[in-house]
């Protein structure tokens, strides 16, 4: 695969930011995890017989994990972080994806700015 | 089936769940173009998963699961146009995080050249879009997406290569 950097247009990092991971809105994983529960408990009342408490622990369902790996520099990571902080308000204040998009580009770009002028 | 396998079973496929919900929801979300439809397709592919995890762990032979996750969610993607009879509303209506490090040049002056990708994207060929997906917002590697696509590696490496250079084309020209 090609590597445009440097040139004119480096599509490929165009595309890195263009199809950033999204994260799942806090409420798809407390949807999921309770239909995968209740598939598990169903499974269980099948298997009446067996030995229940070892297979109902609500625990084995995931609970959300705060953990994000940061592979810039600091200050990289800083604007990232103040950029994420803020993605809520924007989402809720864009008008369409593009807008979205530009609202945090600006965001980024803005952060990054105050990173250099301290 | 014996309680402690089944136990174990529960306790891999919640790893599974969590380590790849983000995976399943990036491409359902890009794949379909809007949060709701989105939502409901990585739900359906994580019920669907659980019902034939012990069979795909089987079948796995110790290989990653990813390939086997997004799958299904390709397939019940497809089913979902097939049945609604239409396209994307949208390809992409949000972009929620900066993942690669810029100046703040570089951030001002890739402003149109993201709307340009934004817009874009939505012209590739399904195929060559969902190969966009997995390799960049999913980070997969041409293995994970030659098993995720059902094809071989040497055709997905040029599946990605035509992908990138036709969307390449399209950017330049717009």
């Amino acid at each position: 695969m090609s590597q445009t950097a440097g040139g004119p247009l480096d599509i490929e990092s165009m595309l890195r930011l263009a199809l950033a991971p999204v994260e799942p809105p806090a409420a798809l994983r407390v949807r999921v995890e309770t239909r995968l529960q209740e598939l598990t408990d169903l499974a269980v009342e099948e298997l009446d017989s067996w030995e229940l408490s070892s297979m109902r622990d609500p625990r084995n369902w995931a609970r959300p994990v705060v953990a994000t790996a940061v592979g810039a520099t600091a200050g990289t990571a800083l604007v990232v972080l103040r950029v994420r902080q803020q993605h809520r308000k924007r989402q809720a204040a864009s008008r369409n994806p593009l807008d979205l998009a530009q609202r945090t580009l600006k965001a980024a770009s803005t952060e990054a700015r105050r990173l250099v002028q301290r | 089936m014996d309680p402690a396998h089944k136990a174990r079973l529960d306790r891999e496929f919640s790893d599974l769940y969590r380590a790849h919900l983000r995976d399943v929801y990036s491409y359902a979300y890009y794949r379909i173009g809007n949060h709701h439809d989105a939502e409901d397709l990585t739900e359906q592919t994580f019920l669907q998963a659980y019902r034939h995890f012990e069979r795909a762990q089987a079948e796995s032979d110790g290989r990653p699961l990813r390939p086997w996750l997004i799958r299904i969610a390709h397939n019940l993607a497809a089913n979902l146009y097939r049945d609604r009879s239409r396209r994307p509303q949208t390809p992409i209506d949000d972009t929620t995080e900066l993942r690669t490090q810029h100046t703040t040049e570089d951030l001002v002056e890739g402003r149109d050249e993201l709307a340009r990708i934004l817009h874009s994207i939505k012209e590739l060929p399904d195929e060559r879009r969902e190969a966009l997906i997995m390799r960049f917002a999913l980070g997969m590697d041409n293995r994970e997406i030659a098993r995720a696509m059902g094809k071989s590696d040497g055709a997905t490496k040029v599946l990605l290569h035509r992908a990138i250079k036709q969307l390449e084309g399209i950017v330049t020209a717009a």
